[in-house]
């Protein structure tokens, strides 16, 4: 609770600091507030936390888990927004703040026990996401993606609720374990509301976390979207989806998973192809990372189609390495766009000769989504194959198999640029912040890829 | 001492020569890989023959929630490729050196991280270390060959990548099943060799290993990277794929995927040996007409590997020893012909074998290293060649009398087309072009010597090498059968 305090009070200060136009401030007092939310939310750690707020909160291990993965990346790419925002405009304390308010929505996503709680907490994140989209005001592509996003969002939530108010019409409570001693008192037959009630917010959830058929809105979006900003979405908000996801089928629907399993299966294998395929397809390294935040969607799915104890590991370890990759490619995407004007792969021609550590930790974060083993990526995946090969879904991890062959097409492109092809273009200058996170990144990716124990021994049963 | 010392030292090595600039790169690279080999020596001239367990083990937790261990140790059954990855690093790293590669110590960093990457793959007895090591030799072979590799390198090099990647993701899936299989949830090797199995699920287990060995040999017709990526590599990582690399494929069927799915194997035996035999032929025929040097080795290698494998799925004794002793001949004689095809590229700046003729004449000294290597791979009595082939022969015919009659058209076939192309290229008239070649120097004298010598050895005295994996493949055989026998003894 002291965490989400934290960042409710965090962006306030951050306002006032604008206020008073001490800008160079701004950025040490939010790495300050961010660190102290971290350190507060890792005490929480094996508290034996209890629900609080009659049931409305609960801050246990998984929540601490996924509020400090979320405040990590959040602080990472808050490093990289160092002379970013300026050049949009002065409002800058306006800018962090906003995010900041999003990650107080996305903690409360991470701790709700309520389905009201959910609510309040997508709806923090989400109002907060359809301003940071549209914040490049004089930019054609950044208002489209404002406006498709907060139609799309809309839409999508309205989904969620008409969903909740049916379980809601059910079981005659919004709390998550009323909600499964109902389901467990009805183990026969199909409740027309409860189990349309469900239905309903799979279609929301998917939206929030742009699983086909509902990711229509991802590439215009994430393309659209100032790359900062699109980092955030695509890492920290999936993130947080995934959680809410997990929790609210693992606590609630757990015992009617037999019917929406199928359902969220063939969803799976959708967003699987749709990702991968289209990913293909790309001509630039922004858009290509669009579908493949969608493909990484499919992945994390596998997680709570195959339920069981293990999934808060598996979604944990996989977006943690997923966010990582993901803030390594968008830091090397930023200065690319900023210095050479374009995103294409061409841009990325020779990069090793002239940066070789750009080229270095890139190929890492590429190595790494693409899943091969010694980082991250690999180590996600494989929870993800055995949680899914546990459940006997033999044919599910085949296909993601065919799919992870798939991938490697795009994601080596941006490597084959940068090793096996030359161009002449100026060498990038790559800022000290820019510097250590990549290179942060870069090494937790490896430490994770080869001594997984370092975090599994401690989040193996969130 | 354990084996993680082998395994330690490459991989520091590799960090260690990142961080050297300059030319005494290639020469630090090698003092490594020469400490590595005096290391293997030390530890082969302790292993103990008579006694079939593994030897040296190193063992800690890596991920003990999850049943993963970092095990690795030398028996019988890796001692041979343990041999050829620590003998044959510093020799490839020596041929290198009248070489200019741009970018070194990433080029020599690379290689020592290959070398690492092959050590886990050949030590370990783990099924999830295994598999990071399969990937880990991967990555660092795909570099070498994108980076200092020919024109066509970028499609060449994707297509050997994702064939590899498809296969070993297949590989994946049979480790993790068997991981659940196990009632502790382990992936410790001996605890899948005790898994009952019902013949079903042994075959798609035996199917999906089967998968990611055959294109790593390869096997025809899963063959089709090995050429392109050959030719397009440089001479370095040709040496690296087909004299090291492609013995993880061999290795890999003889400890995982035979003893863990024996009746898979027994019931499907078959169709991988005829698959195997089909591409000796094809792979000789298509020798025939090759007319690039480097790409008529490669066809050379997937016959020759194509014996390796059936002598291998024979599963008699001979066929078992024969592939042993094979893996370690074939990884000496095609390092020893790229090497040589290297020398003549790189002065002539040709490997189109019409162009080439005469060399004899001026490079006497070449010629004859290059006679007693195109000698030992057609299998000449005394040479090594002979002792592999002849036990490989004598294993598959005792296996399948026309099996064994195919595959021994491999020794007439590969004579013709490899005698064919050293009197091509060294015999009759020096042309405008070979009249400019000169003959060896020291460095190069000395490293093909050494091949010429142990080719020579080996070929005369096989017999400690023999006796190094006697007992290990005797005793995993024997198990096999065992497991077969009672099963079929049970559906009876």
């Amino acid at each position: 609770m002291t965490t989400l305090i934290i960042i409710a009070i965090l962006p306030i200060v951050l306002l006032y600091i604008g206020l008073y136009k001490a800008n160079k401030l701004l950025l040490p007092v939010t790495i300050a507030g961010l660190l102290v939310a971290l350190a507060s939310a890792v005490m929480q750690w094996n508290n034996g936390a209890s629900a609080i707020f009659s049931g409305m909160m609960l801050f246990d291990n998984f929540s601490v888990a996924f509020s400090a993965i979320a405040i990590v990346s959040t602080l990472l790419i808050l490093m990289l927004s160092k002379d970013y925002f300026e050049r949009i405009s002065d409002n800058v304390a306006e800018y962090i703040a906003i995010m900041l308010f999003s990650l107080a929505g996305i903690v409360v996503m991470v701790s709700y026990y309520n389905l009201a709680m959910l609510f309040v907490g997508i709806e923090i994140m989400s109002v907060s996401l359809y301003i940071l989209a549209g914040i490049d005001k004089k930019n054609f592509a950044s208002n489209e993606a404002a406006l498709k996003y907060f139609l799309m969002g809309a839409f999508s939530t309205g989904f969620l609720l008409f969903g909740i108010t049916l379980i809601y019409g059910a079981t005659h409570s919004f709390g998550l374990e009323a909600i499964r001693n109902w389901a467990v008192q009805h183990p026969r037959g199909i409740d027309p509301l409860f189990h349309t009630g469900i239905i309903l917010i799979i279609v929301g959830l998917c939206f929030k976390v742009g699983a086909a058929p509902f990711h229509f809105w991802t590439p215009d979006v994430y393309e659209g979207s100032p790359t900062l900003v699109t980092a955030f979405m695509s890492t920290v908000v999936k993130t947080a989806g995934f959680a809410a996801f997990l929790r609210l089928f693992s606590v609630s629907f757990a015992p009617v998973a037999e019917f929406w399993m199928p359902t969220l299966m063939v969803i799976t294998i959708i967003t699987l192809f749709v990702g991968n395929l289209t990913a293909l397809y790309q001509h630039g390294f922004k858009r290509m990372l669009a579908f493949s935040s969608i493909s990484h969607a499919g992945y994390l799915l596998f997680a709570i189609v195959a339920l069981s104890a293990t999934s808060g590991n598996a979604v944990f370890m996989y977006a943690t390495a997923y966010s990582i990759a993901s803030i390594v490619a968008f830091g090397v995407l930023i200065l690319v766009q900023q210095q050479l004007g374009s995103d294409s792969f061409e841009c990325f021609n020779g990069l090793h000769k002239r940066n070789p550590f750009l080229a270095a930790t890139l190929t890492i974060a590429m190595l790494s989504l693409a899943g091969i083993p010694l980082t991250a990526g690999f180590i996600g995946k494989f929870f993800m194959f055995s949680g899914a090969m546990s459940r006997f879904h033999l044919w599910l991890v085949i296909i993601a198999v065919i799919n992870a062959i798939v991938s490697i097409f795009y994601y080596f492109r941006v490597i084959i640029a940068m090793y096996f092809r030359n161009a002449e273009h100026e060498a990038l200058t790559v800022p000290g912040y820019y510097q250590f996170v990549l290179g942060f990144s870069a090494l937790v990716t490896l430490i994770i890829g080869i001594y997984p124990a370092i975090i599994h021994n401690l989040t193996y049963n969130i | 001492m354990t084996v993680s010392i082998l395994l330690l030292l490459p991989l520091l090595a590799a960090l260690a020569l990142l961080f050297i600039k300059g030319d005494a790169v290639k020469t630090i690279a090698l003092a490594f890989s020469l400490i590595e080999l005096a290391l293997g020596v030390y530890f082969i001239t302790q292993f103990q023959t008579n006694i079939s367990s593994p030897q040296f083990v190193f063992d800690a937790a890596w991920m003990p929630k999850l049943g993963i261990y970092f095990t690795a140790a030398i028996d019988g059954i890796n001692i041979i490729p343990v041999i050829l990855t620590v003998g044959l690093v510093p020799l490839i790293i020596g041929t290198t050196f009248k070489r200019e590669y741009k970018n070194a110590s990433a080029f020599y960093a690379l290689i020592m991280f290959m070398q690492f990457g092959l050590m886990l793959v050949f030590t370990a007895l783990d099924g999830f270390m295994f598999y990071v090591g399969w990937e880990a030799a991967l990555i660092p072979i795909y570099f070498i060959c994108g980076m200092w590799g020919g024109e066509n390198r970028v499609k060449v090099t994707l297509k050997f990548f994702i064939y590899t990647f498809a296969g070993s993701l297949f590989m994946l899936l049979a480790l993790i099943y068997l991981y659940l299989q196990t009632p502790e949830h382990s992936f410790d090797i001996y605890k899948f060799y005790a898994l009952q199995l019902n013949p079903t699920q042994q075959a798609w287990v035996f199917a999906a290993f089967l998968l990611a060995f055959a294109i790593k040999m390869p096997i025809f017709p899963l063959h089709t990277w090995q050429p392109d990526t050959y030719t397009e590599a440089p001479a370095a990582g040709t040496m690296l794929l087909s004299g090291i690399m492609l013995k993880m494929g061999i290795y890999g069927a003889l400890r995982w995927m035979i003893p863990i799915a024996p009746v898979g194997f027994y019931e499907w035996q078959n169709n991988p040996l005829w698959l195997a035999i089909a591409g000796i032929l094809y792979a000789s025929i298509i020798a025939f007409r090759v007319k690039d040097s480097k790409r008529l080795i490669a066809y050379s290698s997937i016959a020759h590997v194509g014996l390796i494998a059936a002598g291998l799925l024979a599963w008699t004794i001979q066929g078992l020893q024969g592939a042993m002793i094979q893996m370690l001949n074939h990884g000496l004689e095609v390092v020893g012909v790229f090497f040589v095809l290297d020398i003549i590229e790189r002065q002539l700046k040709t490997r189109d074998v019409d162009q080439l003729g005469g060399i004899a004449k001026v490079a006497p000294q070449l010629s004859i290293a290059f006679l007693i290597i195109v000698l030992g791979s057609v299998g000449l009595p005394l040479t090594n060649g002979f002792i592999g082939e002849f036990l490989l022969l004598n294993g598959v015919y005792r296996y399948d009398m026309w099996m064994g009659i195919v595959a021994g058209l491999t020794i007439i076939l590969g004579a013709v087309y490899m005698l064919r192309a050293y009197k091509n290229i060294m015999q009759g008239q020096t042309n405008a072009l070979t009249a400019t070649f000169t003959d060896i120097t020291a460095g190069e004298r000395l490293i093909l010597g050494i091949i010429c010598v142990l080719i020579i050895v080996i070929g005369v005295y096989p017999q400690p090498v023999l006796h190094l994996t006697e007992s290990s493949v005797t005793q995993l055989m024997n198990d096999v059968n065992s497991k077969i026998s009672a099963a079929l003894l049970h559906k009876k």
